[in-house]
């Protein structure tokens, strides 16, 4: 197999790659021997074993491959780079059962509390933001990175750019994921919304996410197709704005280089401006510009016709990232933040109706003269409905923005209901039609293994969703009118426990709609896996199989 | 060429396309966030706010590291139920040393920030320990292994300074007598006990678990519970002088 | 550092100043550009693109 030539040598991305993690696992040794707390020793020595694997693997993929690297075109069509793809969408699947699994728990938890066991592990504090960041980040960000990366090579017609950098970007992006989880199950938090991973699992992902920017960009510059479509330009402003967020939310000064806890930069009314402006663009920039692109090529893809308005797709884009980095502030409506700040978000929020709701009329009428594939295409309707599930939230939350609203839905169950029809209705429907596209493509098979399981999955998760979505509405509304019911005498009518007591049978339905949910996915990863162990492989075009004449 | 094929500017070149993209996200953090940072109104001028403690904010790094800001809102709003329920609303001021606030999100549990001085150390050793044995309703997880974790006195003082490093104003002597001070708050037959209570006004002396020994983070948690929202005295404090 | 927050007073108060009729105006030059008759065209062309791929 491996035959060595003369003229082959290694790229400088391996060879300095190599050196890079042989540093790396050394120093992380060193870590690991002073570390001051255990779950930083763990997390040293767990990266200095990453770190040394990497090493292993660089060298004998060098010494297994063959001198050339694999070419830019074959026969005058792109040599697409597929196995990063590939690792994604398994990872995808597979963060995602964690993920709603985790949330079935912590949603149980809240129903039935002994299921916290008095254990510090699994407790409620410490496993939700493992529930958040699993679905948001671990699945929501492979399917992102993952779909990004096909996009971006079919769109420009051209080879994902670099040789080990795209592997570097993929499995650098789940290592960090692995750093971050255990992370909060030891206890290792900085205990920001969303941003909860420490100093050094932030420095990390900055560095793989600006190889992450380049790599696409390069992609992107290489082009062979004169016009960027419209997708790249979504996952482009997803790319650098996650980027500018993560760096404006996190500045941090660890106690000790050799400890995990650190103190963030921001303090008090600061602290929470920064973090509400990252929280909030996390949902425009993570879960919902990324996701558009998603919408904007697998929509016209899935139903073989073109967008329906490229020019409002123009409008759509810049409308939508103008507007929605103002729209922080509405997380802080009637806090210690000055007026005139949330009333700047307020304004904002509500005025983000009208692109979203523009994106969400040129998703659903791409299908216009294609109507009838709903009937017959389950993964189209998924991707359908999931449009339809972006419209819904994208009313509701300039709805719950507006500040009398807000004054009653704040500190509710209203907000995880809404949250909850934008992450399972949205995201969730959008990657999940997306991976059902994704995995026949890039494994090249004809198509999936069933699509009658397809539209199990379909009407389990949707009814696990309406479950879901409507038992908070109802418990979020609820208790926010009883803190704020007064007796006829002018006292207050209920106490806080009667409050909590009277969301129960909620909780229960709503942790009956998470398990609908989850069932709905493990169907998907068994479709999934038979799609690629036994689908019917598709015939290759017969321009590849042609001889070069 | 008409002009307005110069779109295609973005649509061709992808580096004009991401400076396009930083410029329109870098408008709003402009106008929104860096004017908190000047503005004198932002955070009114208030009597009595102090740093935590060395007891406080290792209570505070387990409230922290456990997550209570998921389920606790620390952040009352001046609405008419939530001052009758909870207290004063918040100010600014209340939270400016905490790094991170813990304003929170949601309120599964009650607002805790003004719970100083609300409930007995007692009934919070219970509540921690198992919240159904003294609320049967209680959907709180229970954290009986506060009690068993002691606290580290010796690092306490590398975690001021470093909070000192991002503007918390400790002083030296509080630094210097960290450690000590840790213990003496939770010993109030401790020598140390009188020099404590002159470095941090208001500050509560007691064997807040109730047990003999070293500080535990049940001490430290208890300690920080039952400051939060007591320093600022409402008797004196002006509102009028901080209307905005 | 003074330097640098007086740089940083003149760009912020220059934005709170000027950003909404700017953004106005550039928004409806987007506008007018994505409507304008002359570029149908091309973003007809452009629309196809995922479908033209082999």
């Amino acid at each position: 197999m491996s035959q060595p030539s003369i003229s082959k040598s290694m790229t400088i991305g391996e060879s300095g790659l190599a050196a890079v993690f042989a540093v790396t696992a050394f120093l992380c040794v060193i870590a690991a021997a002073k570390a001051l707390d255990a779950p930083f020793a763990f997390h040293a020595s767990l990266a200095a074993a990453a770190s040394l694997a990497s090493v292993f693997v660089i060298l004998n993929n060098y010494f297994g491959r063959p001198a050339a690297l694999p070419p830019q075109e074959i026969n005058g069509r792109p040599n697409y780079n597929m196995g990063p793809i590939k690792f994604t969408a398994f990872m995808a699947v597979f963060w995602g059962i964690a993920g709603f699994l985790v949330g079935l728990i912590i949603a149980s938890q809240l129903a039935w509390p002994a299921l916290n066991f008095d254990l510090q592990w699994i407790q409620f504090g410490r496993l939700r933001p493992l529930h958040t960041s699993a679905v948001i980040f671990a699945f929501g960000g492979n399917v992102l990175i993952g779909t990004s990366l096909y996009v971006v090579q079919k769109s420009c017609r051209a080879r994902l750019a670099g040789y080990l950098a795209p592997w570097f970007v993929v499995v650098g992006y789940n290592f960090f994921i692995v750093i971050a989880g255990t992370g909060y199950l030891l206890g290792v938090t900085q205990s920001k919304e969303y941003a909860e991973p420490e100093w050094y699992a932030d420095l990390w992902l900055t560095i793989v996410w600006v190889a992450y920017l380049l790599v696409f960009l390069a992609t992107v510059i290489k082009r062979k197709e004169p016009h960027i479509f419209v997708a790249n330009w979504f996952y482009l402003a997803f790319i650098v704005t996650i980027a500018v967020l993560h760096l404006g939310n996190n500045p941090a000064l660890p106690v000790s280089l050799f400890g995990s806890k650190s103190y963030i930069a921001w303090g008090g009314i600061q602290d929470a401006m920064f973090q509400w402006w990252y929280g909030h663009n996390a949902v425009g920039f993570f879960l919902t510009a990324g996701f558009l692109a998603i919408m904007y090529y697998f929509v016209p893809k899935r139903a073989e016709r073109p967008v329906y308005s490229y020019r409002l797709s123009i409008v759509h884009f810049w409308a939508l990232i103008f507007l929605y980095i103002w729209a922080g502030p509405h997380h802080l409506h009637y806090t210690a933040l000055p007026d005139w700040t949330q009333t700047l978000g307020m304004t904002f929020s509500v005025m983000l109706w009208m692109p979203s709701w523009g994106g969400m009329i040129n998703g659903l009428m791409t299908l216009s003269g294609a109507w009838d594939k709903l009937r017959t295409d389950p993964v189209l309707r998924m991707l359908v409905v999931s449009v339809a599930f972006y419209g819904m939230s994208t009313f509701e939350g300039p709805m719950m923005s507006i500040k009398v609203v807000n004054s009653l839905s704040h500190y509710t169950d209203w907000t995880i209901g809404h949250v909850h029809s934008g992450a399972l209705g949205w995201v969730g429907f959008v990657s999940f039609g997306a991976l059902y596209c994704l995995v026949p493509w890039v494994w090249n098979r004809k198509g999936l293994y069933s699509l009658k399981l397809v539209n199990w999955h379909f009407w389990i998760a949707t009814l696990g969703i309406v479950l879901y979505i409507s038992a908070m509405w109802v418990s979020g509304i609820l208790q926010g009118l009883m803190w704020r019911a007064y007796t006829s005498l002018g006292f207050l009518e209920y106490s806080f426990i009667e409050t909590v007591e009277a969301m129960h049978p909620f909780y229960i339905i709503r942790a009956a709609g998470g398990a609908l949910f989850l069932i709905g996915s493990l169907i998907m990863a068994y479709n999934l896996w038979m799609t690629v162990r036994v689908g019917e492989a598709e015939v290759q075009a017969p321009v590849a199989l042609q001889p070069a004449e | 060429m008409s002009f307005w094929t110069r779109h295609q500017v973005f649509e061709k070149n992808s580096i004009i396309l991401v400076v396009g993209i930083l410029l329109v996200i870098a408008i709003g953090g402009l106008v929104e966030i860096t004017p908190l940072f000047y503005l004198k109104s932002t955070i009114e001028v208030v009597d009595g706010v102090r740093p935590y403690t060395p007891l406080e904010l290792a209570g505070r790094n387990v409230y922290v590291r456990e997550g209570c800001y998921l389920c606790h809102s620390q952040m009352i709003r001046p609405l008419r139920d939530e001052v009758e329920r909870y207290g004063h609303f918040s100010l600014a001021a209340e939270s400016m040393y905490d790094h991170p606030f813990q304003w929170g999100s949601k309120r599964t549990g009650p607002d805790l920030a003004r719970v100083g001085a609300k409930y007995s150390d007692d009934w919070h050793v219970t509540h921690l320990t198992n919240p159904r044995a003294i609320v049967p309703q209680s959907v709180m997880p229970g954290y009986p292994f506060l009690a068993a974790n002691e606290v580290d006195p010796d690092t306490i003082a590398d975690h001021m300074r470093t909070l000192r490093m991002v503007g918390t104003p400790y002083t030296d002597d509080q630094i210097a007598n960290a450690a000590a001070d840790m213990k003496a708050q939770a010993d109030p037959d401790n020598p140390g006990a009188d020099a404590f209570a002159k470095r941090y006004a208001k500050a509560a002396v007691r064997n807040f678990d109730g047990k003999p020994g070293a500080p535990t983070e049940m001490d430290a948690l208890i300690a920080y519970l039952q400051m939060l929202g007591t320093l600022v005295d409402f008797k004196l404090y002006n509102e009028k002088a901080n209307l905005r | 550092m003074k330097a640098i927050l007086s740089v940083h007073n003149l760009a912020s108060d220059f934005v709170t100043t000027f950003w909404t009729p700017a953004f106005v105006a550039i928004f409806l030059a987007i506008v007018a550009y994505a409507f304008w008759p002359r570029n149908k065209a091309a973003f007809d062309e452009a629309a196809r693109l995922p479908l033209r791929e082999e």
